[in-house]
C-alpha cells in the first residue's frame, strides 16, 4: 500500500507545483510575510506608539490620543524641522535636476576619457553617505575649511572672520542642501542615462531629417521624451532626501540651535535621545502624508512611461 | 557624426562637474597622507605637502590602532547575509508577480514597492524596542548583535529588489519558457535552468544595489549597535574616530576612501548593466 501511495503523493505534489496559482503563492508568500512582519508590524506599532505616552524602554503607555501630535506641532523646533525638510528636499532636487540633465546629456556623446569622467561623477553616489558626509565635515571645518582657504586667497572673504559653514544658521542650511544635492546628482544621472537610452534611434533620425538640432532638438524632442523619466528621478530623489537623517546628523547634529533639524533627525532626537517614544513616533508620522503624495505621483508617472 | 563642437561642449560640461563632484574625494586622499604638523599648520598651503608629509602613518593607525578592519569585516558579513536573504525572498516573488499572476500580481508588486517608501526613522522606534527584547539564543535580545542588522536590512532591500526584478523578468521573452515547458520541463525546472540564468544581469543589479543600501544605512546601525566590536563602518568610523571634540581627520578621510573607491569602480564597471536593469525594471 505504502509503495503505491508514495508515487501518487509525489505526483500530486508535482501537479500542485505545476498549478500556476499554487506555485505563485508559494513563491510570493515568503517575501510578503517578511515585509508584513518587518515593515507592516513596526508601522502599526509606530502608529500605536504615537497615540500613547510611551517612554524609552517600554512599548506602550497611557493612551493620550492625539496629544503627541499636538505637542509636536506646537513646538517651534518641529515647525522648523518641517520647513527644513521641505527646503532641503525641494532645493536639492532643483539643483539635481539641472545638473544631472546636463551631465547625462553630455555623457551620451562618444568622447575620449568618458570612463574616468563617469567614474568621478559616480563617486558621490557610490561612497557610503555616513562616511562621505564626514569628508564634507572636514571641507566645512571652522578653522581649516579648504573652501575658506581658497576664498581668503582670492580675497573673497574677510581674513579674520571667515564664513562659518556649519556654525551660521543660514550657511548651515546651504551646507546641508549642498551635500544632499551632491549625493543625489550621480543617481539622477544614471536614471537620466537610462531614460536617454530608451529613446529610440528613429526619433533622433526623424529630428535630424526635420532639421532640428542643438537647443531646438533638446527643447522639442528630447525634453518632452525625458520628462516622465526626469519625474521618476526627482521622485526618488525626494524620497532619498526627505527620509534621510544621516547628512544632518553627521554634519550639524541639527544645530546650530536646532536650525537645521529635519523631521527625521528631530524624531530621532526626541524619540531616542529624549526618550519620548510616543512623540518621536508622532513626529515621524508627519512625514507619511508627504510620502504618500510622492508615491501616488510616482506610480502615475511610472505608468505614463510604460505607455510610451 | 558627432561634430567637434558637440564634443567640446561635452568636455566643457563634464570637466567642471567631474571636478566639483569628485573634489571631496581628492581632498580626502590628500588629507589622509598628511602629518598632524602639516595639517594644522596654517602657514602651509593646504594643496601641497610639507612638515613630514606625505606619510602612511594614518593608514597604519587606522589598521593597527582602531577596529577598522573589524568594522569592514562586519559590514561585508552583514552585506553578504542581507544580499543572500534578499535574493532568496525577492527573486521568486518577483518572478511570480511578473509571470504567474495576472492583474492582482501587478497590484501586489506596487504594494510591495510602496513599503520601500516607509521611512526607516518611522520604523526604527518600535523596531529598536523589539530588537532589544527579542529573545534569541539565550541572549536578552538582539541588541549589539550583527543579527539585528541582518534581520532588519532586508526590510528595505526586499521591496526595492522585488520591484526592480519584476520589470526584469517581464523583459524575458515568454517563448523561451514555453519552449522549455513544451519539452517537458516542469515550471520549477524552467525557472532554474532558463529564467534565472538569463536574468543574471538583473540579479547582479539587485546584488549591487542591496549591498550599497546596506553600506549606506546609518540609522539602524546607530540605534542597534553600541559595542565597538559589532559596529559596521558606517557607524564605527563616525562614533569611534571622533572622540568628543577630537577629530582624527586623516584617519577619518582614509577610512572613507578605502570603501568608496572600490565601490565606485564596481558601479562604473556595471553602469551599463545597471542602466539596462533600470530601464527594464523601473520603466516597464
Amino acid at each position: 500500500m505504502v509503495a503505491v501511495a508514495a508515487p501518487g503523493a509525489r505526483r500530486r505534489r508535482r501537479n500542485l507545483l505545476e498549478s500556476r496559482r499554487f506555485l505563485a503563492s508559494v513563491l510570493i508568500a515568503p517575501a510578503v510575510l517578511f515585509i508584513a512582519v518587518l515593515v507592516g508590524g513596526p508601522l502599526l506599532l509606530a502608529v500605536y506608539l504615537s497615540l500613547t505616552d510611551a517612554v524609552g524602554g517600554t512599548l506602550g503607555g497611557p493612551w493620550v490620543g492625539l496629544d503627541n501630535f499636538r505637542a509636536a506641532w506646537d513646538d517651534p523646533n518641529f515647525r522648523r524641522a518641517l520647513r527644513n525638510t521641505l527646503l532641503f528636499t525641494i532645493a536639492s532636487q532643483a539643483i539635481v535636476l539641472v545638473c544631472a540633465g546636463l551631465i547625462a546629456h553630455a555623457l551620451t556623446r562618444p568622447i575620449r576619457g568618458k570612463w574616468i569622467l563617469r567614474f568621478l561623477i559616480i563617486l558621490p553616489w557610490a561612497a557610503p553617505v555616513p562616511l562621505s558626509t564626514i569628508g564634507w565635515l572636514w571641507i566645512y571645518d571652522s578653522l581649516f575649511s579648504i573652501v575658506n582657504w581658497v576664498a581668503r586667497r582670492a580675497n573673497l572673504v574677510d581674513d579674520f572672520n571667515p564664513p562659518q559653514w556649519l556654525g551660521d544658521q543660514t550657511l548651515a542650511l546651504a551646507a546641508v542642501t549642498s551635500v544632499h544635492a551632491w549625493r543625489i546628482i550621480p543617481f539622477a544621472v544614471v536614471i537620466f542615462l537610462a531614460g536617454l537610452a530608451s529613446i529610440p534611434a528613429e526619433v533622433d533620425d526623424a529630428a535630424k531629417v526635420d532639421g532640428a538640432t542643438g537647443l531646438r532638438k533638446f527643447w522639442y524632442v528630447t525634453l518632452p521624451l525625458q520628462l516622465p523619466i526626469a519625474t521618476v528621478a526627482v521622485l526618488f530623489g525626494i524620497v532619498f532626501t526627505a527620509t534621510d537623517m544621516t547628512v544632518v546628523y553627521i554634519l550639524t547634529q541639527g544645530g546650530p540651535f536646532n536650525s537645521t533639524q529635519m523631521l527625521t533627525s528631530w524624531a530621532y532626537f526626541v524619540g531616542i535621545r529624549g526618550g519620548s517614544l510616543g512623540e518621536g513616533a508622532a513626529i515621524s508620522l508627519f512625514l507619511l502624508p508627504l510620502l504618500v503624495v510622492v508615491a501616488v505621483l510616482m506610480l502615475r508617472f511610472a505608468r505614463k512611461v510604460e505607455v510610451t | 557624426m558627432t561634430t567637434f563642437r558637440e564634443k567640446l561642449t561635452a568636455y566643457l560640461i563634464l570637466g567642471p562637474f567631474a571636478l566639483v563632484l569628485a573634489f571631496p574625494f581628492y581632498w580626502m586622499l590628500w588629507t589622509s597622507f598628511k602629518t598632524e604638523l602639516d595639517l594644522y599648520n596654517v602657514e602651509n598651503v593646504p594643496f601641497f605637502f610639507g612638515d613630514g608629509s606625505p606619510t602612511t602613518r594614518n593608514y597604519e593607525f587606522l589598521f593597527s590602532e582602531t577596529q577598522y578592519l573589524t568594522w569592514v569585516k562586519n559590514t561585508a558579513l552583514v552585506g553578504i547575509a542581507v544580499v543572500v536573504i534578499t535574493l532568496v525572498l525577492a527573486v521568486p516573488a518577483a518572478y511570480a508577480l511578473a509571470r504567474l499572476s495576472g492583474r492582482w500580481g501587478q497590484g501586489m508588486g506596487v504594494g510591495i514597492f510602496l513599503t520601500y517608501l516607509v521611512p526607516p526613522t518611522l520604523l526604527f522606534l518600535p523596531l529598536s524596542y523589539v530588537i532589544s527584547h527579542f529573545p534569541l539564543g539565550g541572549h536578552a535580545g538582539l541588541q549589539d548583535s550583527l543579527w539585528s542588522l541582518v534581520l532588519v536590512f532586508p526590510s528595505f532591500t526586499v521591496p526595492f529588489s522585488t520591484w526592480l526584478l519584476m520589470g526584469f523578468f517581464k523583459t524575458i521573452p515568454r517563448e523561451l519558457e514555453e519552449a522549455a515547458r513544451v519539452d517537458g520541463a516542469s515550471r520549477l525546472r524552467t525557472l532554474f535552468q532558463i529564467v534565472f540564468p538569463i536574468s543574471l544581469p538583473g540579479i547582479l543589479t539587485v546584488v549591487i544595489f542591496s549591498f550599497s543600501l546596506v553600506v549606506n544605512d546609518f540609522v539602524y546601525a546607530l540605534a542597534f549597535i553600541t559595542t565597538s566590536e559589532a559596529k559596521t563602518i558606517s557607524t564605527g568610523v563616525f562614533t569611534e574616530l571622533i572622540r568628543g571634540d577630537i577629530f582624527f581627520w586623516q584617519g577619518l578621510m582614509a577610512a572613507t576612501l578605502i570603501p568608496s573607491i572600490p565601490l565606485a569602480l564596481l558601479y562604473n564597471l556595471f553602469l551599463d548593466r545597471f542602466i539596462a536593469g533600470f530601464t527594464g525594471g523601473a520603466f516597464r
